[in-house]
């Protein structure tokens, strides 16, 4: 590969939070601080115009990666740099306009992340007054009217507040707002969980088409291993607070290295390749749950569950090595000890559809 | 088939201020003993409203308008409070998606396996206290002794739907109604609770209606699926054929628009545009006629009954050509 354009570059990116008791308390118990280990050194860069997605289960701290990169939280240590600034650095609002203008965010709940009061209209002009990109006027209308047709929605939808809207539409409205300001990227924290299957459809589709339109690049968060597969080019795979698997989207999905990794892809019902009934219950599960981030396990956080680990797994944590474009951090792949991974046996047409 | 369930042309109406609104029309469906009916359709569809009606725990606004519900022959919609709250829980038991709303957070779990036991079943106390700590164990739960004695807050979110399940299962009902009861869960632990449902299920011949939106769980564990649209059926059939050929066009766009595993990044989803029309404006003729890409002129008046199309039946004009002799084809 190339050189790619680097628009985002993550290094060792750690976030703690202190979830201590209050200091009397804590002296009255005599207990001493408790931290949260959100993120743990995680490591990833994005280039420009692809897509990157951040997958795990819930409390694996993918959000916690996309609120650090979106400056909504200060990492405890590692850097975020985009287009080559370092994003903790800003001292004053002042200074982190142009970064901000560049960098949109799309949530999860377009019924939470619309402000109720305000037309559509006013909802997307506001960054791009905000941002002193137009003054108010008939420049500024056409915009929005154009804007509001890049997501597919009329002209007059302007007007309509957002109640009047359903919810694939309002994803739409946020959408447009993130676009506003033309942002070279934008961070998409499970942007279609709350939506039904076939307006998902659509807003992946838009999502897809903007991307290749614009050139925009996108950090994906999402527990959807399917949506995952659908639009990312490189996927980061976490497990309490770091990356296990990271790399080109299609190895990673086709020959996972991780055992979590391997898990979590056999775990995730595919209607396309059903196995109700007879030969379901011989796929392999996940077994346990995922540990509190409070007191993670010692050496590699995935040994609790993980059916390949020894006594070696219990001590050390994994440092990541190379496999062909991935990078995976476990001792059993690098001692071999792994067995190539099966896909379900009753799931052949995979490997043949990829052919 | 000796039906277990027997759902015909169910109606449930909201009186909303200045008019009556029609959650669900026209339903009608049976689950056999022992089997697992999944049923699917998009968020005010009707399928969380024909399962609070089966349970008879529809509240105002909405009320049954028409239509008959015999649960093992015998009808139970004009069942009343105390006869109604008996067959509740006893036969019928119920799992929802949020554990926290199932389970009293002032009880440990013990207490509440013992008292729905002791409510429905009169025996021992302590025999009941000995059978929860079975079914503790039977669910998965670990160190079940213990756990007895344990808060629902104390617990994961996995581990409470497991009690869910477990008093859902402690006076074996013959039909459990579980609605989108892995929705709040993670992929790993959804799985795991999806086996013990079916493993519970197969062992003690228990009927399941299991309400959902996500068509993966339908393919992992139903024998049938239902698919709703617009508060009416518009196919149902054998889950292993409606997810390789659906007949209903809403059902295929469906299965369509779900990304899959399987690669193929070059292509959009097809997605079926617009969405799906509310209670609070109807459509004429076949619901699904406004977004279908087979609409034909009858569709716009007409609405499309319930007919055998195949192994399935579907509410489709086009459902009616299904047959293999049909003159016209379906090119």
């Amino acid at each position: 590969m190339s050189t790619p354009d680097i628009i985002l570059s993550v290094d060792h990116l750690t976030v703690r939070f202190d979830a201590s008791q209050p200091l009397v308390s804590r002296l009255l118990a005599g207990t001493g601080r408790r931290t949260v280990h959100a993120v743990e050194e995680v490591d990833f860069e994005i280039a420009r115009g692809t897509t990157f997605a951040l997958v795990g289960e819930s409390g694996c701290g993918k959000s916690t990666v996309a609120r650090t990169i979106a400056s909504l939280q200060r990492p405890t240590a590692g850097s975020v740099s985009f287009m080559g600034v370092d994003v903790a650095g800003f001292r004053t609002r002042h200074a982190a306009m142009p970064y901000r203008r560049n960098l949109q965010m799309i949530f999860q709940d377009p019924y939470a992340s619309l402000n109720p009061r305000w037309q559509v209209g006013r909802i997307i002009a506001e960054p791009i007054v905000t941002h002193g990109l137009l003054a108010r006027g008939p420049a500024l209308d056409r915009r929005i009217d154009e804007l509001l047709a890049t997501v597919g929605l009329a002209p007059d939808d302007a007007r309509k507040f957002p109640h009047q809207f359903s919810g694939g539409q309002r994803q739409r409205i946020s959408i447009a707002r993130a676009l506003a300001s033309n942002p070279a990227f934008i961070v998409c924290d499970e942007p279609t969980s709350a939506l039904d299957v076939s307006v998902q459809a659509q807003i992946l589709n838009l999502m897809r088409r903007l991307q290749r339109e614009l050139g925009l690049s996108y950090l994906l968060i999402s527990h959807n291993l399917a949506v995952v597969a659908h639009m990312a080019d490189s996927i980061g795979v976490m497990y309490l607070g770091r990356l296990v698997e990271r790399g080109d989207a299609a190895q990673i999905l086709d020959t996972p290295q991780h055992p979590y990794t391997r898990l979590l892809l056999n775990t995730v019902p595919d209607p396309h390749a059903p196995r109700a009934g007879l030969s379901a219950g011989a796929r392999p599960r996940l077994s346990g749950e995922v540990p509190s981030p409070l007191s993670p396990p010692s050496g590699c956080a995935f040994h609790p569950r993980c059916p390949f680990a020894n006594a070696r797994c219990t001590r050390e944590i994994p440092a990541p090595i190379a496999v062909g474009r991935t990078w995976v951090a476990c001792h059993a792949v690098e001692e071999a000890r792994l067995p190539p991974f099966a896909p379900n046996p009753d799931d052949l047409t995979r490997s043949g559809d990829a052919a | 088939m000796s039906a277990l369930l027997e759902v015909q042309n169910l109606r449930v109406e909201i009186a909303a201020r200045t008019r009556t609104l029609v959650a669900i029309d026209d339903v009608s469906f049976s689950i056999a003993a022992g089997e697992i009916l999944g049923m699917v359709g998009e968020s005010g569809a009707g399928k969380s409203v024909t399962g609070t009606a089966i349970l008879g725990l529809l509240e105002h606004p909405a009320y049954l308008a028409s239509g008959r519900i015999l649960f093992a022959g015998a009808r139970i919609d004009d069942l009343r409070g105390e006869k109604m709250r008996a067959l509740r829980g006893r036969h019928i038991a119920a799992v929802f998606q949020d554990p926290l709303t199932s389970l009293d957070p002032l009880m440990t779990i013990g207490q509440q396996l013992v008292e729905t036991m002791l409510t429905h079943l009169p025996q021992p106390h302590l025999q009941a206290v000995a059978r929860a700590e079975q079914l503790l164990a039977e669910v998965g739960i670990p160190a079940p002794r213990e756990r007895l004695d344990s808060y629902p807050h104390e617990l994961s979110g996995g581990m409470r739907q497991r009690v869910v399940l477990a008093l859902a299962f402690c006076c074996e009902p013959r039909l459990i109604i579980a609605d989108e009861p892995t929705t709040a869960l993670d992929v790993s632990i959804q799985a795991q609770v999806l086996d013990l449902l079916k493993r519970m299920c197969r062992e003690r011949g228990t009927a399941v209606m299991l309400v959902t939106h996500d068509m993966g769980v339908i393919a992992e564990t139903a024998d049938r699926v239902a698919v709703m649209y617009a508060g009416r059926l518009v196919e149902i059939g054998p889950t292993a054929e409606l997810l390789r050929a659906a007949v209903h066009p809403y059902s295929r766009g469906l299965m369509a628009s779900i990304p899959t595993m399987r690669r193929r990044r070059d292509d959009d989803l097809l997605h079926i545009p617009g969405s799906m029309p509310r209670p609070d404006a109807p459509v004429a003729g076949c619901a699904f006629h406004p977004r279908c890409p087979q609409v034909m002129a009858r569709c716009l008046t007409e609405r499309p009954p319930l007919v055998a199309a195949g192994p399935a039946r579907a509410a489709c004009w086009l459902a009616e050509d299904f047959a293999p002799t049909s003159p016209e084809g379906r090119a």
